[in-house]
């Protein structure tokens, strides 16, 4: 049998020289990732970038790649991060079975969300994911014996990491860049793969046309679920990154001001696009730091860059780059 | 628990369905003509409260604030909508709302700029002051007004879109824009009005919200939340729908607050959920636009 869909055109590289390099995706970006804070001002920049380009990356998986414009993607987010501070700090689970079973728990979150929300369509799948990551995050204010409610999730400390016999410094900022680029490594070729793989043909058809996605005998509402469970779990490995870097759990992050963040790094850095996400999220983090240093009103700045954007650049600054290079049209 | 109490409790979830009501309209209206969920609504809730505010204290009166508020920002809509919304009808649905939520950060911070990020007390009207006896109980006065007054609203724009020439136009160019089109009515000056009615909508609900909570830069997004919660109850675009599922919504808040305090804020998501999983289009919504 052959697929009508678009797999077998989506794996051809892209015509020229430039576009073979994105058959190397993964170890380019990872090469990238790899001098990023020694490109950056300050390690602590980098780190984040790290964490919310793991974020954002998992939720283009969702918009960029599916087309499912979710508004609640905080939500998992922040249940990656309150799992392993709650794992490590409560029940003294070791960090690394503490990330294995946040991510497993935010998927499970993930599922229930997804199943409500994945049977709307439209602006309406927009409005339902929001206000579900919204009681999300009533529940984790409200749960305030497990999650510190508004102060936020406090005392557990990664200090010290052993890493198969090793004893690393997790204070050194270094180390921990290079301990949380691991997981951003993992996460980038677990994404690499759902996107080569038929399932990645499948959500692209969804996105291009839903009723001929479905006349072609592809289950649709349940692939939607399945990106939906996936997006969640790489978003909810940033959250654990996040947990261990900062060993707090803010209550914020949960908020729907965040989701809304990693709406935006990923349409400034291009929805679509492999990159994009890391190029979002620093671009992002550096114009709220280089704002935030003449103005505290930073996000008045941020709003109206970012409408700019909507209207004039909506394919972002990774996305727009590949077209001018004339790179990438066929694969991301 | 005393039966009583129950009815007042019922009688305060009226009250804060009307708000709840007033301003989901305004969301559901929009979307209904013009297809855009307005992500900055919220927003234009709070200005709507400050704007009530500012202008009761430049003219000493609450009345002034309450009828010039929803004009002026239903008009900075409109400009809104000619600026900005304007340029993206015809592409992807969802380039309005990314354009819009863009624009609540602008509008929260600038906000926070004029007025401070502080909340600010919202007094009540003084000829509304106090309770009044209703013999089984005392109730304020000024939330039996809102209820009083969001009724009348309510009455005037049904008649106005059954039983007007303009609700005509209105409702026949949210079946089909481009046959409207062909027979000479100039749907973008439709479009334009609608979209400053629905803003406006937002900031009546912002000053009739003010002297039930403190008027604040943050309150737009919890009130985003709410509204989006009621629109998805009712059916996304029907104005039934938002109000009943404002109602119902306001109503279960305050009788879950009387027995299950820490519940409230919960229980309308719950509710959603349980209707999206009977009825994926909400209760009144048309099936194959939504779900």
């Amino acid at each position: 049998m052959t697929h009508p869909s678009s797999g077998e055109a989506l794996a051809k590289p892209a015509p020229g020289g430039l576009g073979r390099l994105l058959d190397h995706r993964v170890l380019l970006s990872i090469a990238v990732l790899a001098i990023l804070p020694w490109l950056l001002p300050s390690k602590a920049l980098a780190v984040n970038v790290l964490i919310y380009g793991v974020v954002v990356m998992g939720y283009n998986l969702l918009f960029g790649y599916t087309g499912l414009l979710s508004f609640g993607q905080a939500a998992f987010f922040g249940a990656g991060a309150y799992f392993t501070g709650i794992a490590i700090g409560r029940y003294g689970v070791p960090w690394f079975a503490a990330v294995a079973l946040a991510v497993f728990l935010s998927t499970c979150l993930a599922a229930l969300i997804g199943i409500i929300s994945t049977r709307t369509r439209g602006i309406y799948f927009s409005m339902v994911t929001l206000a579900l990551a919204q009681l999300v995050y009533y529940v984790a204010l409200q749960a305030s014996s497990f999650t510190g409610g508004e102060n936020g999730l406090r005392g557990f400390t990664v200090d010290r990491i052993s890493l198969f016999g090793l004893q690393v410094n997790f204070l050194d900022p270094v180390n921990k860049y290079y301990v949380l680029m691991a997981f951003a490594a993992l996460a980038m070729w677990f994404q690499s793969r759902i996107l080569n793989s038929p399932f990645g043909a499948v959500i692209e058809a969804i996105r291009e046309n839903e009723q001929r996605a479905r006349a072609c005998g592809y289950d649709v509402e349940r692939s939607k679920l399945v990106v939906f469970m996936l997006s969640g779990a790489i978003s909810s490995l940033g959250g654990c990154m996040l947990a261990l870097h900062l060993s707090i759990v803010p209550l914020d992050i949960l908020h729907y001001q965040t989701s809304g963040m990693i709406v935006m790094m990923v349409l400034l850095g291009g929805a679509r696009s492999f990159f994009g996400p890391f190029v979002g999220a620093a671009s992002f983090l550096i114009l709220e730091d280089v704002i935030s240093l003449w103005t505290p009103h930073w996000q008045i700045f941020v709003g109206a860059i970012f409408v700019l954007f909507v209207l004039f650049l909506p394919k972002g600054i990774w996305g727009t780059l590949l077209d001018t290079l004339g790179i990438g049209k066929a694969r991301r | 628990m005393d039966l009583s109490l129950i009815i007042m409790q019922l009688l305060s979830g009226i009250a804060l369905g009307a708000v709840l009501v007033i301003t989901a309209l305004g969301l559901t209206i929009v979307f209904g003509m013009l297809g855009v969920v307005n992500f900055a609504h919220g927003a234009l809730f709070m200005i709507g409260a400050y704007a009530g505010l500012y202008l009761a204290s430049l003219t000493g009166s609450f009345w002034w604030g309450l009828l010039l508020a929803p004009i002026l920002i239903g008009a900075f809509g409109m400009l809104i909508e000619f600026v900005l919304i304007r340029r993206l009808y015809g592409r992807s649905i969802d380039d309005p709302l990314l354009l819009t939520f863009g624009l609540s950060y602008v509008l929260v911070e600038g906000v926070r700029i004029v007025f401070g990020s502080d909340g600010i007390p919202f007094p009540t009207p003084p000829q509304l002051v106090g309770v009044l006896d209703l013999g089984i109980g005392f109730f304020p006065r000024y939330r039996l007004f809102v209820i009083a007054l969001v009724a009348v609203v309510l009455l005037v724009l049904w008649l106005t879109l059954e039983k007007t020439r303009v609700g005509l136009i209105v409702r026949a160019g949210a079946r089909d824009p481009t046959i409207m089109q062909v027979l000479g009515v100039d749907i973008g000056r439709v479009w334009l009005a609608i979209f400053g009615l629905g803003v406006g909508l937002a900031a009546l609900g912002g000053v009739l919200a003010g002297p039930m909570r403190s008027v604040n830069p943050e309150m737009g997004s919890l009130v985003l939340a709410e509204a989006f919660v009621v629109t998805v109850i009712g059916g996304l675009g029907s104005i039934v729908g938002a109000v009943v599922a404002g109602l119902m919504v306001g109503i279960s808040i305050s009788l879950v607050a009387l027995f299950a305090p820490e519940m409230a804020t919960i229980v309308m998501f719950a509710l959603m959920a349980v209707v999206l999983l009977i009825r994926p289009q909400g209760l009144f919504g048309v099936r194959g636009r939504t779900a």
